[in-house]
């Protein structure tokens, strides 16, 4: 899973009103090189929740991430750079996603969160 | 050799069955588990290969359920959707299937080739943020990717998602169960497509399970997280009309405006259907792009012998060669339905009556 996964999933357990961001547990993670392209970034941007995105970057060691950003920083190549990999060439490999409101882990291995709901949390 | 009829009837949660000539019944806690049951006993009954079935609704506490053995040479196996719940029915063999057959890659690469043509996203070359409902061993994300997208794919089957980790899926892979809501922020994502799958819906497979809360809660959840103005295409094999107006209905309910692609609606086999949707209001996106082979254009749709290896997908693409297209120009007309009837009761088979609906045109639905 990459973290843009993460910033779009939200928790969507029975009578939780706030299930994001979910909280990212990392154990292990892998880098892969893909090819930056800067108009999907920009596409992208304005749907990002970006103190989330930052956050689960800290959260498997990548602080070069600014606090905040606006559309004006797209026009500044380190900062797509910066924004391409967080966003798509960390993937979380081990660990869980925890529902902010509940506390609810959803296990994620090989890659794969397994966020099947419980029959009492549908 | 026959056809086998039960009347079914619910009262509170459970459902029993009767066959209405013949003294088989069945009963269960769910319309799934009783078919699952009237399907065993009639094979019990009459080994002779084997079956399809039929499962309509009449109200919602009764309806009918038919089930057909064949000769072995049409062997038809009943639908995966009543064989077993997805997760069950998608296991580790079944998943092998989607890497090792050909075929299945090839049906699959071409549905998910039509479904992202229908979402028209604009050709501007700028990649996207799609799903893949019931996305299985990554066939139709792999379309994809292959052009350009970034996409999260949900799947309720751990076989199939390892199946798509190993063939390198370049998309996200979810474990989740769609029929529980997609669990997205809204507005975000700027397209779905659905290949194949969209149909387990209608199944209670599991006793807590309610097909039309299961059906609003997906097409709720799927609104939602679509930008204004996205899609979704959806290509799914319903079992019958209720489905597929179940379907509709729910799809509608949650806010969609759209309708249905039928591509080859003329032939049995190769006949697709694709539920487009728009999320947001009517517009001139929203008119719908006509199916292939919707005017007399045909799709060889030849014998189904050689193939008694059953899967929910059809054998025949809509790109067939030219060649092929013109021999079938004229299609099957009622002549060749009649002959082909007669030739089935000479060999002993089970035909209904010739009247005069035999061979009649059928309105396009799914
Ligand atoms: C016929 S396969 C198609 C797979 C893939 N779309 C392709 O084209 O190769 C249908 C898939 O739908 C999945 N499925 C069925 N019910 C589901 C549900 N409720 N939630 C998520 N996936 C489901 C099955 O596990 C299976 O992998």
């Amino acid at each position: 899973m990459r973290l843009l996964t993460h910033n779009m999933l939200s928790c969507n357990i029975k009578g939780v009103s706030n299930g994001f961001p979910l909280r990212l547990e990392a154990e292990k993670w892998v880098e892969k090189e893909v090819e930056l392209n800067a108009d999907f970034l920009r596409g992208i941007f304005p749907k990002i929740e970006w103190k989330a995105l930052a956050g689960a970057a800290r959260a498997i060691g990548y602080d070069q991430l600014p606090d905040e950003a606006d559309a004006s920083m797209l026009d500044s190549d380190d900062f797509l750079r910066r924004f391409h990999h967080a966003l798509l060439e960390l993937h979380v490999e081990e660990g869980a996603l925890v529902c902010p409101e509940t506390g609810r882990r959803f296990p994620i291995n090989k890659g794969i969160p397994n966020m099947l709901l419980h029959e009492d949390e549908v | 050799m026959g056809v086998f009829t039960f009347v079914c009837r619910s009262s509170g949660a459970d459902w029993s069955a009767k066959q209405l000539t013949g003294d088989l019944e069945a009963s269960a806690s769910s319309t799934y588990e009783l078919q699952r049951k009237l399907v065993q006993a009639a094979l019990a009954a009459d080994s002779s290969g084997g079956v399809t079935s039929s499962f309509s609704m009449v109200s919602p506490c009764s309806a009918v359920f038919q089930k057909e053995t064949e000769a072995r040479k049409n062997r038809v196996m009943p639908r995966p959707e009543i064989q077993a719940p997805p997760e069950i029915f998608y296991n580790e063999a079944e998943a092998r299937k989607y890497t090792t057959s050909s075929r299945i890659i090839e049906i699959q690469a071409k549905i998910s080739e039509r479904a992202l043509e229908l979402l028209a996203l604009p050709n501007d070359g700028v990649p996207r943020l799609l799903l893949d409902i019931g996305c299985g061993s990554g066939l139709s994300g792999e379309t994809l990717s292959e052009n350009g997208h970034h996409w999260i794919g949900y799947d309720i089957s751990q076989s199939m998602l390892d199946v798509a980790r190993e063939r390198e899926a370049e998309g996200d892979l979810l474990l989740a169960d769609m029929g529980q809501g997609l669990g997205l922020r809204p507005g975000v994502i700027d397209g779905a497509i659905s290949i194949s799958a969209v149909q387990w819906l209608c199944y209670a497979d599991k006793s807590f399970h309610e097909p039309r809360m299961r059906l609003k809660a997906f097409f709720g959840s799927l609104y939602r997280c679509l930008a204004r103005g996205a899609r979704a295409v959806l290509q799914l094999y319903a079992e019958n009309m209720y489905q597929s107006e179940m379907i509709m209905t729910y799809a509608m309910r949650a806010g969609f405006a759209g309708g249905v692609v039928v591509d080859w609606p003329h032939s049995s086999k190769a006949r697709k259907a694709y539920l487009v949707l728009t999320c947001g209001p009517p517009s001139m996106q929203t008119s719908l792009p006509k199916g292939k082979g919707e005017d007399g254009e045909m799709c060889s749709d030849d014998d189904e012998s050689g193939d008694d290896e059953s899967q929910t997908v059809g054998i025949y693409d809509r790109n067939r060669p030219r060649k092929k297209l013109k021999v079938n120009k004229k299609g099957k007309g009622k002549e060749w339905v009649l002959k082909k009837k007669e030739q089935m009761r000479r060999r002993g088979h089970d035909v209904p009556p010739d009247t005069k609906y035999t061979a009649r045109k059928r309105k396009a639905r799914f």
